[in-house]
């Protein structure tokens, strides 16, 4: 099993990221050259283009981890209200493809933007436009980790500084910035990888603000130039590659911070505190709605923004490229990829910490479990255009078509699910395969008859992880999908490139229609599951 | 056991369903005996109307569309060459089918009444490589509502374009994704000469704001006010002042670029025949009349019939193209395109 494993990962992540790597060096003659990365680097254009990304992605983690900071903190370490309800609007934007946000700016900055008057003569286009887009789209992301980091407190050390006098904002910076600092690197790491692999914000709000992530869509799309686009994909890869193996470093560095005498944190009262983060949650929250507000507004009036009466012409799509039914194609292949991915993640956590045997294989492909987050989107779906077009590759013949988009989207969101799973997986006790081995079952019985349902609820929300993005993803599939199967995040794309923006924004909305209600429906799921399932672990751990 | 006799008294009533229902899925798989694939540039707006027309004349024959920006067709195309993955091409501007032509990636084909097209619209070979549906050009959209606001008087000519009261109240399509775009820098290159035609592109230049993926959006953005003037197309202009954009369509009186649309069978198709069949339709009479209501000059002659809100004597205003010419120098000119304006933002500082 371990060895299946190994070599799915090999065929579908190693091998095409060397190829990716192998054709940003081969020359024509088939010698090895650096002459791409060479003209890359002498194109002052270009070379802008790089120095600039560096840039975005710098502005990026410095405007969005404040913001996610503030948010989280409100929600695990005050006693604001509405926290449930925060906390949800929160995560709103992962619903929605990554240009949605960058088209509301547009509505709302844009030069005939609502708010255009703040403005004083300025527009939203270039740098400024794109840095915000990404900054909106970052967010729940960082969000998300920083509450895991918040969420970890050592009551004890908070009632020793307040018996020792410390002021609030000495703990702050003494107790709880501290206990935060790894959450905090490895949020900004993937604000970072976020701003600077997408393509979707550039492309609408981006005007002469060019980014590596455009080089790579432009060289690839418009000329068909792979040489080219490798070498760009590479300089992305880099990065990304760079800051995961920063994380594991960090990681091994920090010591247990819960041990088993901490006590729980329990936000003490303090009016000022909470009225303060209500007063910045509640206008992040709104700034979250607003912006999704307004591209639905847009879709709905008659001609923008001459004509604001309603009208439904937007939602004409079956004029516009991609039309209804690659809303239905991405619906099919979100289904396809939440349902293979999650059972793929799951047997192959399984596989990887609970069997026996093969010990190497197995600490090799939990390795590479972890590498698709390190490969940003646009790299693995240039990779795989390269390494399965090649005829004289075997598996072949699944280019351009429906596999290759699943393969493709599960292995580039693998590894949350993977990680995801590995957690699931932990709370079973250890014990349970030997038990089971002296009752005279193999492990394949515990995994289907045990641990599956034991971590139903945990595999509902790996699937609804998937299916939210292959929903929303555009840079994977964008050079893979096959010609009579649009899908709607790339018609969105599509859309905008032709200058309809209205429908681009019905469309976008759509998919996160679509989205939140998979959401709840999956959300409610996971809850009856989990109260379904409650009594099991505990008598298993008693 | 009574269980056992429920559920084989229960396949037996299912049985001739189950064959009904899988004699239906057999037709069903057979219904369309024939495919065809297709490559088109042409507008996502226009292609039900060719979608309902073709099927209407061959209900036999399922027709896929691949619907892509010019640059971005002739790409894939030439990237596909050894394993051609459509069948034909359609709607697609005769320069980019000029050089897929040269490179090998068209089959030679006379579509039933191939004769009948007027000689602009022809391949100078015999037999011809692809057949000329419609002729389209550049065409700009004015928004009359923004450009009152900023007091800019209406562009009559391309010169007026380079005024420095225009300056950054103008986008136009990137040659090098747009057939559009192509098509204007040509029309100057060619009517003007090379040193005028790139001196020409310098000056306007300084007033650009973007230059567009698509043909279409400067016109789109122009209708919204995004920005006051759009270098387009003619059919793209006159639709979306049909649909009550405010604003004014403007065609200058001289060095006018065009280009045709044409068709093409796809050397190593899948579908040959269903590819002569589809390239006999698009040649056809009823294919000529759709063509007439999108554009001015089409193959057959005697179905030209005015266009809304463009000029009657466009053909007098079109610069002097040689279609070959173009095609030949495509990557020259784009390089020296790439060079001399692409990340203007960089150059500008």
């Amino acid at each position: 099993m371990a060895l299946l494993y190994c070599a799915c990962a090999v065929i579908a992540l190693i091998a095409p990221l060397g190829v990716l790597a192998w054709r940003s060096v081969s020359g024509p003659d088939g010698g090895i050259t650096l002459a791409y990365y060479g003209r890359y680097l002498s194109s002052p254009s270009l070379r802008r283009s790089l120095i600039d990304t560096g840039v975005l992605g710098g502005l990026a983690i410095v405007s969005t981890l404040p913001l996610a900071f503030l948010f989280a903190y409100g929600l695990e370490r005050s006693n604001i209200r509405l926290k449930g309800a925060l906390a949800a609007i929160g995560t709103l934007p992962l619903l929605a493809p990554s240009l949605l946000p960058a088209m509301a700016l547009v509505y709302l900055f844009g030069r005939q933007g609502l708010l255009t008057p703040w403005l004083h003569g300025h527009v939203i286009y270039g740098a400024g436009g794109v840095l915000l887009a990404e900054v909106v789209g970052a967010f729940p992301h960082a969000v998300i980790l920083l509450r895991t980091a918040l969420s970890a407190a050592d009551g004890r050390l908070y009632e020793q500084a307040q018996m020792l006098g410390a002021s609030p904002w000495r703990i702050f910076w003494t107790v709880t910035f501290p206990a935060a600092r790894y959450g905090l690197v490895s949020a900004a790491m993937v604000v970072f990888t976020l701003a600077i692999t997408d393509i979707g914000a550039p492309v609408v709000i981006g005007g002469d603000f060019n980014v590596l992530a455009l080089d790579v869509y432009k060289q690839v799309l418009g000329q068909q130039n792979f040489e080219m686009g490798a070498v760009v994909a590479m300089l992305l890869l880099a990065p990304s590659a760079l800051f995961m193996g920063l994380e594991r470093m960090a990681m091994r560095r920090q010591s247990a911070m819960i041990s088993a005498r901490s006590t729980g944190f329990v936000a003490s009262p303090s009016r000022l505190r909470d009225g303060g983060l209500w007063l910045g949650c509640g206008a992040i929250a709104l700034a979250i709605v607003g912006l999704l507000a307004v591209c639905q507004m847009v879709a709905l009036v008659k001609m923008w923004p001459y004509d604001l009466s309603p009208s439904a012409t937007s939602y004409d799509l079956g004029r516009y490229d991609g039309g209804w039914i690659s809303i239905l194609n991405s619906v099919e292949l979100a289904l396809a990829v939440a349902v293979v991915g999650a059972a793929v993640a799951f047997a192959g956590a399984y596989v990887t910490q609970r069997t026996r045997g093969t010990p190497a294989l197995r600490h090799a492909f939990s390795l590479m479990a972890l590498l698709p987050a390190a490969a940003p989107g646009l790299a693995l779906g240039l990779a795989y255009a390269l390494f399965f077009d090649d005829p004289a590759n075997p598996f072949h013949f699944l280019y351009g078509g429906f596999a290759i988009l699943v393969i493709a989207t599960v292995t580039h969101f693998y590894t949350v699910a993977h990680l995801t799973s590995m957690s699931a997986l932990k709370a079973l006790d250890p014990e349970m395969e030997p038990a089971a081995a002296m009752l005279g079952r193999g492990p394949a019985t515990v995994f289907w008859r045990i641990a599956t349902p034991i971590c139903a609820p945990a595999l509902v929300e790996i699937a609804l992880y998937l299916f939210v993005n292959a929903m929303t993803t555009v840079s994977v599939v964008v050079f893979l999908y096959p010609a009579d199967f649009k899908l709607a995040s790339v018609a969105v794309l599509n859309m905008d490139d032709a200058g309809d923006m209205g429908p681009a924004a019905a469309m976008g909305m759509l998919i996160f229609y679509v989205n939140l209600a998979v959401r709840i429906a999956g959300q409610w799921g996971a809850g009856v599951l989990r109260r379904r399932l409650a009594p099991i672990p505990q008598a298993s751990r008693g | 056991m009574g269980r056992s006799i429920i559920a084989a008294k229960q396949a037996a009533r299912a049985a001739p369903r189950l064959l009904l229902l899988s004699a239906l899925a057999l037709v069903g798989a057979c219904a369309p005996q024939k495919r065809v694939v297709v490559y088109t540039a042409a507008e996502a707006d226009q292609l039900p109307m060719y979608a309902a027309a073709f099927k209407k004349a061959h209900p036999d024959i399922e027709l896929v569309w691949v619907r892509e920006s010019t640059g971005v067709l002739t790409a894939k195309l030439l990237a596909e060459k050894k394993a051609p993955r459509v069948d034909a091409v359609f709607a697609t501007a005769a320069t980019s089918i000029s050089e897929l032509d040269e490179q090998g990636v068209l089959a030679p084909y006379t579509p039933l009444g191939g004769d009948r097209l007027d000689q602009r619209f022809r391949d100078p070979e015999q037999p011809p490589y692809w057949n000329g549906e419609a002729l389209f050009s550049s065409a700009i959209c004015v928004n009359t509502i923004e450009a009152a606001k900023r007091g800019l008087p209406i562009p009559r000519t391309w010169e007026d374009l380079t005024k420095p009261i225009y300056k950054g109240a103008i986008s136009m399509p990137d040659p090098a994704s747009s057939g559009t775009g192509l098509l204007t820098v040509n029309g100057w290159l060619q009517a003007w000469g090379e040193t005028k035609g790139w001196d020409y592109m310098d000056r306007l230049d300084k007033n650009i704001v973007s230059y567009d993926p698509s043909g279409s959006k400067p016109c789109k953005d122009a209708a919204r006010g995004e920005v006051p003037i759009g270098i387009s197309f003619d059919f793209r202009a006159s639709r979306t002042k049909g649909e009550g954009a405010p604003i004014e369509v403007v065609v200058p009186p001289n060095a006018v670029g065009w280009d045709l649309e044409a068709s093409a069978v796809v050397a190593g198709a899948a579908h040959p025949k269903a590819a002569q069949i589809f390239t006999d339709w698009a040649m056809s009479d009823d294919a000529m009349k759709l063509y007439a209501d999108s554009f001015s000059m089409v193959g057959v002659t005697r179905f030209n019939k005015p266009a809304p809100y463009l000029p009657t004597d466009l053909a007098n205003r079109l610069a002097p193209m040689d279609l070959a010419w173009t095609a030949r120098n495509r990557v020259r000119i784009l390089a020296e395109w790439s060079k001399r304006y692409e990340g203007k933002a960089a150059h500008k500082e």
